[in-house]
């Protein structure tokens, strides 16, 4: 299409489209249902439905840093595992309320983030990744020695603190899923709202040429550092959610690798990495596997590894991507789309 | 004296480090790869020793003739079948495969050899000492760092007065022009997997019968090694040799401070040489 030969061309720039749209009126729809879950939901699908919830913000937030900052890591289970520990020592040492412990153990994520960032940051690609994997480890290991928090075999949240989230049984498992819906629509917010933003923007550049995006004066060590103390300390917080769903903690489940970082990267590499879309189709799925197949254990598990090698290797843009490519389309808008309006037809291409 | 003994079991175990580490640092020195199932490729090799030994009735060290060729191969079939697919610009491909991997083997080796911890046995080889004075060293321990030295060597041989080695230089340095040069990358790439996983499966042979082992602790090791291969400097196997040496040490003197805090010395050994030196003690490629 010529712009000069028609001249009453009129181009008009736009975030949204009509999908995308009609899937934010669907997921605010869908949130409403979700919050009313406690209500017409059992309680073994609240269980799982929380669980789901904390496996896609983990997702989403491996996603931003993985995905859009280029920080590969596998030692985010540093920060589940440290807000699960912190949710504990809060409560049982400072006496605190459990849902302002999990607040406090993101704060406290975020700092500690900071100078574990300065030193593995010298660490590059997939030397960075396998650094953080010595943090998380050395976390662990630093965690297994605080007795009054039952050294390597772990504590139970003590009954005191799990009847001051509710009085009884119902309430608290309610609660426990409202907590976890909450984190899930605050962490996709942020990371929606985090890629629209400017910092988004410098995010993007960085992503498709780090030369390119420092000569347009972006400070690549700064954006990177401001994603991962960020998404430190949110993991912090979903970590501390974790723990009060599952009320007892040991260093060797609080500080898993596979829990908390193999399944959460097969989750968005096998639902797309680097979009918005791609942790919540990967989750979906991975739940319906682990339904399906959870009587055939380590099977099971290898499995999962098995279809995220094929993925990998034959569809690196997964399941979200192959469907964009298809259909064109984004249910949450991070594009730009530049609209031609003249006579017959309306073009409008992603940038 | 007690002191000087935690010393040189340190250095010994180092020994060990090394020979973790060696195989990772061939893998990243010639094709760039970073291999996360490492870890999991040390204990494979000391599974495959244990089903050797249990089947042919000899000692783990004898094994090593058999378990090392079969490593070696499936080093050259995993290397041509699947890890040629991942290499590239994009780092994200290697390390989900090689994640993919390790969750794959992990969970294999606990459907057929379950969750209980196993041991290769050397017999009366595993107690023995020698004494230099007053100082007393076990003889495996020994053993262990007398082959790290001589396999560094070895490979240091191959790399730089043999032609593989001329092979493996050239693509590393580039792989265009090495092609250009009628050299078949995907071969030469495979032969390197296929050293790396031979001095893997000695690796994890001499690790097996220094310790028990289970299917979940192919992590750690890997850690070991990649600790051992930064602290000494990319690219440099001598370096990795000093790096498992400090990180052996590390543990030791840690340990003789307070058994909790063995594995934590290491890790904090490793911090203390990334914070004051990143590209690590002895540097010898740029990366």
């Amino acid at each position: 299409m010529n712009a000069d030969t028609k001249g009453v061309l009129k181009t008009t720039i736009s975030r949204s489209s009509r999908v995308s749209i009609i899937a934010m009126v669907l997921s605010l729809v869908l949130m409403l249902v979700l919050a009313w879950a406690p209500y017409w939901a059992g309680r073994a699908e609240m269980r799982l439905l929380g669980e789901l919830f904390l496996y896609l913000s983990l997702a989403s937030l491996w996603n931003l840093m993985a995905g859009y900052a280029g920080l590969v890591s596998v030692g985010q289970q540093a920060y589940v595992g440290l807000g699960g520990y912190l949710l504990f020592a809060l409560t049982m040492f400072g006496g605190l309320h459990p849902v302002a412990a999990v607040l406090l153990a993101g704060v406290f994520s975020a700092f500690l983030s900071l100078p574990v960032a300065i030193l593995i940051f010298r660490l590059h690609g997939a030397y960075f990744a396998i650094g953080t994997w010595v943090i998380a480890e050395m976390f662990r290991l630093s965690f297994a020695q605080v007795q009054s928090l039952g050294g390597g075999s772990g504590t139970s949240l003590p009954i005191g603190v799990v009847k001051s989230l509710a009085a009884s049984r119902s309430g608290r498992e309610s609660l426990s899923y409202w907590l976890a819906l909450g984190a899930v629509v605050f962490t996709l917010g942020f990371v929606f709202f985090f890629m629209r933003s400017k910092k988004g923007l410098a995010l993007t550049a960085i992503r498709d040429s780090e030369a390119g995006a420092a000569e347009l004066g972006i400070n690549i060590w700064r954006s990177k550092l401001e994603v991962y103390v960020y998404t430190s300390a949110i993991t912090g917080v979903i970590g501390g959610l974790i723990f009060l769903q599952k009320l007892r903690i040991s260093p060797d489940a609080a500080f898993s690798v596979s829990d908390w970082t193999a399944f959460v990267i097969f989750i968005v590499v096998i639902g797309g990495i680097g979009t918005l879309e791609g942790p919540i189709i990967g989750t979906l799925l991975f739940f319906i596997l682990r339904e399906s197949m959870a009587d055939l254990g380590t099977t099971y598990l290898m499995i999962l590894g098995l279809v995220a090698i094929v993925i990998m290797l034959k569809a690196p843009q997964g399941i979200w991507g192959l469907i964009r490519q298809k259909f064109d389309i984004e249910l949450f808008p991070l594009s730009y789309f530049v609209h031609q309006k003249d006579a017959s037809t309306q073009k409008s291409s992603g940038a | 004296m007690e002191w000087l003994g935690v010393v040189v079991q340190g250095v010994l175990l180092g020994g060990l480090y090394a020979l973790f580490a060696t195989g990772l640092s061939l893998m990243f020195g010639v094709m760039r790869l970073v291999n996360i199932a490492h870890g999991d490729l040390i204990v494979l090799g000391a599974y495959i020793a244990l089903s050797t030994v249990a089947i042919l009735d000899v000692h783990p060290v004898i094994a090593m003739v058999l378990v090392v060729p079969i490593m070696g191969f499936v080093g050259y079939a995993l290397q041509r079948t699947l890890l040629n697919r991942t290499l590239g610009a994009d780092i994200l491909p290697p390390l989900l495969v090689t994640f993919g991997l390790s969750v794959i083997l992990q969970n294999a080796l606990l459907e057929i050899y379950s969750a209980d911890p196993q041991k290769l046995s050397a017999g009366p080889m595993e107690t023995a000492s020698v004494s230099f004075g007053s100082l007393s060293v076990g003889v495996f321990p020994l053993l262990t760092f007398v082959s790290a030295i001589v396999l560094i060597g070895l490979l240091q041989w191959v790399f730089y007065h043999t032609s593989l080695g001329r092979e493996f230089r050239a693509v590393s340095d580039n792989q265009e022009i090495a092609q250009l040069m009628g050299i078949n990358k995907a071969h030469v790439f495979g032969v390197a997997m296929a050293l790396a996983f031979a001095v893997t499966a000695i690796a994890g042979i001499l690790f097996g019968v220094r310790t028990s082992f289970d299917p979940s602790i192919g992590g750690g090791r890997l850690l070991l090694a990649f600790e051992a291969v930064i602290i000494g400097g990319l690219g440099n196997l001598w370096g990795t040799l000093a790096g498992g040496i400090i990180l052996g040490v590390a543990q030791t003197v840690g340990g003789q401070i307070n058994p909790g805090w063995q594995q934590l010395a290491g890790h904090i050994a490793f911090l203390f040489v990334l914070a004051i030196k990143p590209t690590g003690l002895f540097p010898r490629v740029a990366h």
